[in-house]
């Protein structure tokens, strides 16, 4: 066991993966040399070199379309979009292509393959540089969707991630980056892609999380109980497939939710989540269940003041959980 | 269709039993024409029918007793009798065919019925969450332990921790120690033969509900002023006869008590007062409710604004009000709005006794026996003289021991000063 960022992580899973399986292989803009934006890749252009830690052209749909090529011909590629929010133009290969391969070809081809990609705010990157795109891609039926919040969880993901079959998209929070430090078991660590995770056990009420919005809602739930008010946090870990056992088992347990995301609301993984405890747990509510998200504006904006109120926080959430424990 | 509901026939009353129906399904019944007899705790009254039309269907049989609100006959509005049909009903199918509305029409009407049907039971009372149906469900909680239970949610809502809070409670010390004391009364105590349940009439009940909450509400205080009759004792003597032949009724100690607590309510204001959490209420009439027992009970018929009477005013008062009691005659304004309670138990023979305050009322009187008693009297002499105890119950948190002992010491001056000066008119 040794105490390690998000970021350090997901270098060591790519590495020891890396390592295990020589058909892996990592492709991204400044992926090689550099290390990447974020250096998730540093060292590993140098121990792995260039035919498996490859720079690609600045074309996202490029990325991804190489990917998927090399996967359906029997490699395991890591696909990195360097800033979540540079994924559109890659959209078409990842829902058109890469979520619907298997499936087109009644499961005679199947795509092994991972795209990364760093998500969301709180870091000063406005417009092009912040976006939750999660609820975008967990809506295409054929693509896995992970949001991991701990170091521990980063890199079992990641590994489940690259050992599993079909495409996944593997989403980092770049607050958490660094932000988030914890202890990483030895050895492979794999974390089961669609387990949820009960990551503080309550009674009075659950929040569900997943990715940076996980740490402050543990931050939340430590606030709560000083004023006797025992929370649950529940970390999705995965979107697509989501845990349904788990989110049904807290909400019966508690009988009171609050599902926080950084995305913007409409049509959001939280909006899925309550609707997954209204069809299966409705005799178990003790309140309407509740949400705290991203305003339904277009962006996370520039302005300091203004990206504050874009962002979920623990002070928002906070609230909204003593509102929710008071009804 | 229009349904006829229990009537709130008096503040303070919360149901009625249906004495008789005036009329059966299938009769015509008009506006204003008597439909059904109720009785109530307090008083008999006849229902008349609140539109025209046939009467559909009787929902609570004769004997019957429900909570005010609750349905109680259906009656259908006949064309003939109402001209102007009521425009909240839906439009007959055959009007308009070729609009959409006459067909969804009848869909929101439907809705509506059936939510007054669930509003009457105690679902409409408060608003449960699933969570918590589901506890009162598995802990067979009854509605009676879900009245008590202090919702600690928004505007007194039953949270699941509420319902999860009383479930723990009363599951430890009833199980302790009910059972543990109900063994040892086993043990030692041989069984009670069973005896009979007299039922509760509509009176018994109110009478129970009316003193329960006094005495919880009420802190009593009790006081006792012993009162030389002698003088009233002579003059009632004297005058009864002729009282009797002019007037055609007794002349009994009761209305000239009545004008002396008049006399000492207009003496001592703060008697003939209410409590309230935002002060004292001073009540400018003095409206005194007289006891009268009847079969079944007690009935407190008022004497409104006693103190515009004179004795032979209230005499006749009295007597009408005390008579239409025992008939069951009374109305609800005769029993509505008393300010001060005069009770009579000394007619049974009794010298001291404690009377309950009849809320929202400070005090209540009760004149006892009239009994001959050997008193010393000015000069030390020793004499027979006919005394009686007059005992006030009163509202502490009205008035204090002073202020009711000047009342008593008043009512009792008056009463002992009387003379054949003191106007009978």
């Amino acid at each position: 066991m040794a105490v390690k960022t998000v970021i350090e992580a997901i270098r060591d899973g790519m590495d020891e993966e890396m390592a295990r399986d020589e058909s892996v292989f990592l492709i991204g803009e400044d992926v090689g040399n550099r290390g990447g934006v974020f250096l998730a890749s540093d060292g590993l252009y140098k121990k792995y070199g260039e035919l498996r830690v490859i720079d690609s052209p600045l074309a996202e749909s490029c990325i991804v379309g190489v990917a998927i090529g090399a996967a359906v011909n029997g490699m395991r590629p890591i696909a990195e979009i360097q800033f979540a929010d540079f994924i559109a133009p890659a959209m078409n290969q990842i829902i058109e292509e890469a979520a619907r391969f298997s499936y087109r070809t009644a499961g005679d081809f199947n795509l092994p393959m991972v795209i990364r990609a760093p998500w969301g705010g709180g870091v000063h990157g406005a417009l092009y540089h912040s976006q939750s795109i999660e609820a975008m891609f967990a809506h295409v039926p054929g693509l896995k969707v992970v949001a991991p919040g701990t170091p521990a969880d980063a890199k079992g993901l990641l590994k489940a991630a690259i050992r599993d079959p079909d495409p996944v998209l593997y989403l980092e929070h770049k607050r958490t980056y660094r932000l988030v430090k914890g202890e990483v078991p030895d050895g492979d660590g794999v974390v089961p892609i669609g387990k949820a995770d009960v990551k503080r056990e309550g009674k009075d009420l659950s929040l569900i999380a997943y990715g940076l919005m996980l740490t402050y809602c543990l931050e939340v739930a430590e606030k709560l109980a000083a004023d006797g008010i025992s929370a649950e946090v529940l970390d999705l870990r995965t979107i697509r497939p989501i845990d349904r056992a788990a989110i049904i088992a807290t909400a019966r347990k508690t009988g009171k939710v609050l599902v926080v995301h950084e995305d913007t609301p409409f049509a959001g993984v939280a909006a899925e989540v309550m609707a997954i405890i209204m069809e299966n747990a409705f005799d178990a509510l003790d309140a309407p269940v509740m949400r705290v998200t991203g305003p339904d504006v277009p962006a996370m904006p520039f302005n300091h003041v203004l990206e504050e109120a874009f962002m979920p926080n623990p002070e928002k959430i906070l609230a909204r959980a003593r509102e929710l424990a008071a009804v | 269709m229009a349904s006829v509901k229990m009537p709130q026939l008096g503040e303070s009353i919360t149901e009625g039993t249906i004495s008789k129906w005036l009329k059966q399904p299938g009769d015509q019944v008009k506006k204003y024409e008597g439909l059904v007899e109720i009785i109530t705790d307090k008083v008999n009254a006849e229902v008349p029918a609140p539109l025209s039309g046939v009467l559909k269907e009787i929902k609570v049989k004769e004997g019957a007793t429900v909570t005010v609100g609750t349905e109680i006959a259906v009656i259908e509005e006949t064309a003939a009798a109402t001209p102007s049909a009521p425009k909240s009903q839906p439009a007959p199918q055959a009007a308009t065919p070729q609009s959409a509305t006459p067909i969804a029409a009848p869909a929101p009407a439907e809705e509506s019925a059936t939510e007054g049907q669930g509003g009457g039971s105690t679902e409409g009372r408060t608003r449960l969450s699933p969570a918590v149906r589901a506890l009162i469900e598995e802990h067979r909680i009854s509605d009676a332990e879900l009245a008590r239970i202090e919702g600690s949610g928004i505007g007194g809502r039953i949270s699941k921790k509420d319902i999860e809070d009383y479930v723990t409670k009363r599951a430890q010390p009833a199980a302790a120690n009910g059972e543990q004391r109900q063994q040892a009364a086993s043990a030692t105590a041989p069984a009670l033969s069973p005896g009979t349940t007299v039922p509760l009439s509509p009176m018994r009940r109110a009478i129970a509900s009316n003193m329960l909450k006094s005495k919880q509400t009420i802190p009593h205080a009790w006081t006792v002023a012993e009162v030389d009759m002698t003088n009233v004792v002579r003059f009632r003597q004297k005058v009864k006869d002729s009282f009797k032949q002019r007037e055609g009724i007794d002349l009994t100690y009761v209305p000239i008590i009545v004008k002396a607590v008049v006399e000492g309510l207009k003496a001592v204001p703060i008697l003939n007062a209410s409590w309230s959490d935002q002060g004292v209420v001073l009540h400018k009439d003095i409206n005194v409710g007289v006891a009268v027992s009847v079969d079944d009970g007690l009935i407190v018929p008022v004497i409104h604004q006693a103190d515009r009477m004179s004795i032979a005013g209230l005499a006749k008062s009295t007597d009408d009000l005390a008579k239409r009691a025992r008939a069951g005659k009374l109305g609800i304004p005769d029993v509505q709005g008393a300010t001060f309670t005069v009770n009579n138990p000394g007619t049974f023979g009794t010298i001291l006794s404690y009377s309950i305050i009849a809320p929202p009322q400070a005090g209540i009187l009760a004149m006892d026996a009239i009994v001959k008693r050997p008193v010393v009297i000015e000069g030390d002499a020793i004499a027979v003289r006919s005394m009686m105890n007059l005992c006030l119950s009163f509202d502490h948190r009205v008035l204090d021991g002073v202020s009711a002992a000047r009342f008593l010491q008043g009512v009792r001056r008056w009463l002992e000063g009387f003379s054949e000066q003191v106007p009978l008119y």
